[in-house]
């Protein structure tokens, strides 16, 4: 049988069926569950959204809130306006971020996150009406100590103040810098804002070490500088001119523009 | 391993033969994946699937693989059954895949899994391959589970997720060990093992190489 076993046609047949087995085999598996995953994927990619909004409850049906609350719609980063180009349901744009048509390089000074591409346009979640929503869920991503970490930062409907950061895909260090995902580091940035001055496009919210104390510093992670790092990098990057920041700062001074006129009220009644 | 019995089969490889412990094999995905408990346990599930089918599919087609492309064969065998499990999990444990993230797919390259296809399964039957493929896995994951309850516990203070000692972080007492938590710190835990189990079984301690010759007395030089 050794010798039989050991032609040239039986090796090359039983390769063959080999092959052909394991093929049908893997394929009926991959195919058979797709579905199964990809609804999977949305539900994490939903529930993250609604846990930096705040909205999440557990055993909640993540789908019809989601459908009811939330709002998806597509953000051209380099002019701040909404764009119809793409359909917000099925827009990926960290897939489109090696795309050179929808993309763009990104290099020293203007790429604090360590990003090298970044996508033209992206997703953004409208929470409550989308003209003037409670809150806006900007995904946001940058470079940790380990990989590349991916999340959402929730900001009010002003534009400025915080509600929530999350991250849903890290390689952290656990326990050290896996901490970004520790309920009690992410209560301190409710109510934190992101920007300095009212006229600043540049972001100054940023991780400090020993106690924050501002409107614009959080406690940065004991024992991972790096993270920390990252974190500020990738929030400078995405709140800058370069990311969401000229869509942000129509929020912003729709808010001013309000503030001037119920100060105006205010001083007319005053007069009269 | 001259008589083989089911039951021998299955529990030898547990302590007295363990793949980590005796044969030091697969050591790598032991010192990944054992940061918790609840991700050790579906690790060593998925190790003791694929080699308990890879055991079973090599040693029915045993006779007809051509010893030339064995380890080939054994190799398609294996990786298809790792696809089959990672797609498994991706869909009905989504969590779990994403913080197993590529050690699924390393399964493919665990030693114990290769080793035994090719050690045990080409010589002995279906059902005698079966159960060592499970005995192997339930070894590969009676010390990932060891390592595991230990790493968890001083690490970050819980057991399968729930908190045993109150960690600071968390408004409690306990000052988690950060090594605990990285990899290398599982390589101390692993060591301890082999010695507790090798002072239990003498037998397992190895030969030495060469032996010292005592000390003589040195000579003056003429």
């Amino acid at each position: 049988m050794a010798q039989s076993n050991n032609s040239i046609k039986k090796i090359l047949t039983v390769a063959f069926a080999l092959c052909i087995v394991c093929s049908v085999i893997v394929s009926t598996a991959a195919v058979g569950l797709r579905s199964k995953q990809q609804f999977n994927q949305e539900l994490d990619r939903k529930t993250n959204i609604l846990n930096v909004a705040n909205l999440y409850e557990p055993g909640m049906d993540v789908n019809d809130t989601f459908a009811s609350a939330v709002t998806p719609r597509v953000v051209d980063m380099r002019t701040g306006e909404y764009s119809e180009e793409h359909d917000p349901a099925t827009w990926d744009g960290f897939e489109a971020r090696r795309d050179p048509a929808a993309s763009r390089t990104l290099s020293g000074e203007k790429d604090p996150a360590g990003l090298t591409r970044v996508e033209n346009f992206a997703t953004v979640y409208l929470v409550g009406d989308p003209e003037d929503p409670e809150q806006i869920i900007l995904p946001i991503r940058g470079q940790g100590l380990w990989g590349l970490m991916r999340g959402f930062l929730a900001v009010e409907g002003d534009g400025n103040t915080i509600v929530g950061i999350t991250y849903y895909e890290h390689a952290e260090t656990p326990g050290l810098g896996a901490e970004v995902n520790n309920p009690r580091w992410q209560a301190q940035w409710d109510g934190k804002e992101i920007y300095g001055e009212a006229e600043s496009l540049e972001p100054a919210i940023h991780l400090t070490k020993g106690g924050a104390s501002g409107e614009n510093e959080i406690d940065a992670l004991s024992g991972a500088t790096l993270t920390s790092n990252g974190v500020t990098n990738m929030l400078q990057f995405w709140l800058s001119p370069e990311g969401f920041g000229d869509y942000l700062a129509k929020f912003r001074a729709g808010v001013s523009q309000e503030a001037a006129q119920d100060a105006d009220v205010e001083l007319e009644a005053e007069g009269a | 391993m001259a008589e083989a019995t089911p039951k021998g089969v299955l529990t030898t490889p547990v302590f007295k033969n363990n793949p980590i412990a005796l044969q030091v094999l697969g050591i790598c995905s032991a010192l990944a994946v054992t940061t918790s408990m609840s991700v050790s346990l579906v690790m060593t599930i998925a190790v003791i699937f694929v080699t308990a089918f890879s055991n079973l599919f090599v040693s029915l087609i045993r006779h007809h693989i051509p010893s030339s492309i064995r380890i080939i064969v054994q190799m398609t065998i294996i990786a298809s059954l790792v696809i089959v499990v990672d797609q498994i999990l991706k869909a009905y444990a989504y969590e779990m895949s994403k913080q197993l993230s590529v050690f699924v797919g390393l399964i493919i390259t665990n030693c114990i899994v290769m080793g035994r296809a090719e050690g045990f399964a080409m010589q002995n039957g279906p059902k005698l391959s079966f159960l060592d493929g499970i005995g192997n896995g339930l070894g590969y994951g009676f010390i990932l589970m060891t390592v595991g309850f230990f790493r968890e516990l001083f690490g970050s203070g819980s057991v399968f997720g729930f908190t045993v000692l109150q960690p600071v972080q968390d408004g409690g007492w306990y000052v988690p060990n950060g090594l605990l938590l990285l990899p290398p710190s599982a390589f101390f835990i692993i060591g301890m093992i082999i010695w507790v189990l090798r002072s239990l079984n003498p037998e397992q301690v190895e030969e030495n190489e060469f032996r010292m010759k005592a000390n003589t007395e040195p000579k003056e030089a003429v």
